[in-house]
């Protein structure tokens, strides 16, 4: 178990650049996601504290050792792919021993560790079979277990999930989550579903375009976006061009269009020096949609229901406020409004954040 | 009616193909003196004086040893070839890889002098190291195009995940990579030894004087007479040929069996 500390890293391709100099810190025994949609470089990075790709610039410390130069089978990291890559041709108990020949432990204690990783990934009975003969979420739980059973610093996993349907991955995020923290490995997590870094994580990065936009507790990172792509790759954000009219008193003053003047607290517009240009966010599911004014505390909003997006437990709603259209992500309460009926929308400006312009 | 025609027609390209093999397997279990038809009666006699003719004797030795070292050679040198061109970034790789497989394109013949007045420009001697040689440059690229096939197929994912459990490079490719191809580099040696044993254009050019393969030997018996020992000789040509690759293709799927393919 260690942390790991990213400095200064930059990695190009050619001419192209994938990670810009961005610095990291894992600290030990943590669960910390890289978020961020397709080609923002985050299995890139995953990829350079495994050792399977070398930084152009920077430095790569584990445990606060140097790694540049170590190889990938020197570094003690436990990997677990997309795609399982369980060895076709090994039985599962072999393919769970494989990092254990090579390391220093007494062959006879061998089967011992094998059955416990089996066990600890609820899989006990499956060590005879080959990997073709399980499910995918099998497989994965065996891929899971071929790399904690090495006792790892640093548990690195690459879209794990991904590959499953979508009930096994939900049974799997809790799964893996909690073998986590029963063993108490860093792990250094890449997805791209916002859902499961939410979920799982200690600490998000975010990721776009090769560079780090922020770094935060889960709900740190949803409620305080720190830019405009983390509000909307965050689940659903209006973001409306306003002003910043004032800053002090432990509240910023913006003034935004349809929902006019908003007195938000101060922590949750950090970047919003003071007067000039702002962005206001407004998280979908903070917008409420209601028959009646709203009371004390919140703003009302007249508006006209466009489209209806039932969902279940929830619906999403795009209404139409004077010209812009704004979504929200209302629970049930009976029954949902119906396109064409007029509402009102109620907004705390709490539930807001600020952005710089 | 249609389909009749068809099946019909069918029968008679089969038959086209494969009655000269049958007739020729057929008389060499005949007791008769001469290589033809009528039959006269089931007999052993003709593999009994196969077995004792010195010349053919040694002509299957040169084969068997010729196609080992072809199918050792070209399957060493394939594999190699296929690792460096599918795992690692060379330059100019498409190139290496048409050219690696151009002998294949190239008649035989053409590639056979060209050889041969090659090393006659260097002033080397025919000897049965040129002949090696030959055999492994018109070899190479079945082994070259078997192996590359399955190496694509061999996801990198499972070489990294080795790694990363500790496996160094080299006990990557021992423990990992070379057991998942293994068919294909069985199934390329196996086309290399097969492709060797029966050649003769190549062979013919290339052998020093004295030195005879199975094909030639039967070539230069047939200059004489048809006697009823080439039907025989004939017959275990057509079993090692025909029956060795149909044994590989086995033994690769037992194995893809057990491996998941």
């Amino acid at each position: 178990m260690s942390s790991v500390t990213l400095k200064n890293i930059v990695k190009r391709f050619g001419s192209f650049t994938a990670v810009h100099r961005s610095s990291l810190e894992i600290a030990e025994g943590a669960f910390v996601t890289l978020l961020g949609p397709s080609g923002c470089g985050k299995t890139t990075n995953l990829r350079m504290i495994a050792g399977l790709l070398d930084p152009t610039e920077g430095e790569i410390l584990i445990g606060g050792r140097r790694v540049n130069d170590v190889p990938i089978h020197k570094r003690n990291l436990g990997l677990v792919f997309q795609n399982y890559a369980l060895f076709p041709h090994k039985t599962v108990a072999e393919n769970v021993a494989f990092g254990l020949k090579y390391r220093d432990i007494p062959a006879a204690e061998i089967p011992d560790r094998v059955q416990s990783a089996l066990d600890l990934v609820q899989l006990p009975d499956v060590g005879e079979r080959y990997p073709k003969a399980l499910s995918g979420g099998q497989q994965q739980r065996i891929a899971l277990a071929r790399a904690i059973v090495i006792e790892p610093d640093v548990l690195l996993l690459d879209e794990p999930l991904s590959a499953l349907d979508a009930n096994l991955r939900e049974d799997m995020r809790v799964e893996l989550k909690r073998i986590q923290a029963r063993i108490g490995v860093t792990t250094v997590f890449v997805t791209h579903d916002q859902s499961e870094a939410l979920a799982m994580s200690d600490q998000i990065v975010v990721m776009s375009a090769g560079k780090v936009e922020q770094v935060g507790a889960p709900e740190e990172v949803y409620n305080t976006p720190a830019s405009e792509f983390v509000a909307n790759f965050l689940g659903a954000s209006n973001i409306l061009d306003g002003r910043c009219t004032d800053r002090g008193g432990g509240t910023v003053t913006i003034e935004a269009p349809i929902f006019g003047r908003l007195s938000i607290p101060a922590e949750k517009a950090p970047n919003l020096a003071g007067e000039g240009a702002a962005k206001l966010v407004v998280r979908a599911e903070k917008l409420v949609l209601s028959t009646s004014e709203a009371g004390e505390g919140a703003v009302s909003v007249p508006a006209t229901v466009e489209t209806v997006d039932y969902q279940g437990q929830a619906v999403r709603y795009f209404v139409r406020a004077g010209e812009t259209q704004l979504q929200a992500i209302n629970m049930i309460d009976e029954h949902p409004f119906a396109e064409g009926s007029a509402v009102h929308l109620h907004l705390r400006p709490q539930d807001c954040a600020g952005l710089p312009g | 009616m249609g389909w009749q025609l068809v099946r019909g027609w069918t029968v008679l390209v089969y038959l086209f193909m494969f009655l000269p093999v049958a007739v020729v397997v057929l008389l060499s279990f005949n007791a008769s003196q001469f290589g033809s038809f009528p039959m006269t009666g089931f007999s052993l006699r003709w593999f009994v004086e196969l077995a004792q003719n010195e010349a053919i004797l040694r002509a299957f030795r040169t084969s068997i040893v010729l196609g080992l070292l072809t199918a050792l050679i070209s399957t060493t040198l394939g594999v190699l070839a296929s690792l460096a061109l599918v795992r690692y970034r060379v330059p100019g790789a498409n190139m290496i890889s048409t050219l690696l497989i151009a002998p294949i394109l190239v008649p035989e013949v053409v590639l056979a002098v060209a050889l041969l007045l090659f090393l006659n420009f260097l002033s080397v001697n025919k000897s049965f190291t040129l002949l090696l040689a030959g055999h492994v440059i018109f070899t190479l690229p079945f082994v070259i195009l078997v192996v590359q096939a399955r190496l694509v197929g061999i996801k990198r994912d499972v070489e990294e995940a080795a790694m990363s459990l500790g496996a160094s490079p080299r006990q990557t490719f021992f423990q990992i990579t070379l057991p998942l191809m293994l068919p294909a580099v069985l199934a390329g040696a196996l086309f290399a030894f097969t492709i060797s044993f029966d050649d003769i254009t190549g062979t013919l050019f290339w052998k020093p004087g004295g030195v005879e393969t199975v094909p030639t030997q039967i070539f230069a018996m047939l200059r004489n007479s048809i006697s009823p020992e080439i039907n025989a000789l004939g017959t275990v040509m057509i079993i090692m040929t025909v029956g060795l690759p149909l044994l590989g293709i086995a033994i690769a799927r037992q194995l893809a069996r057990k491996s998941g393919g």
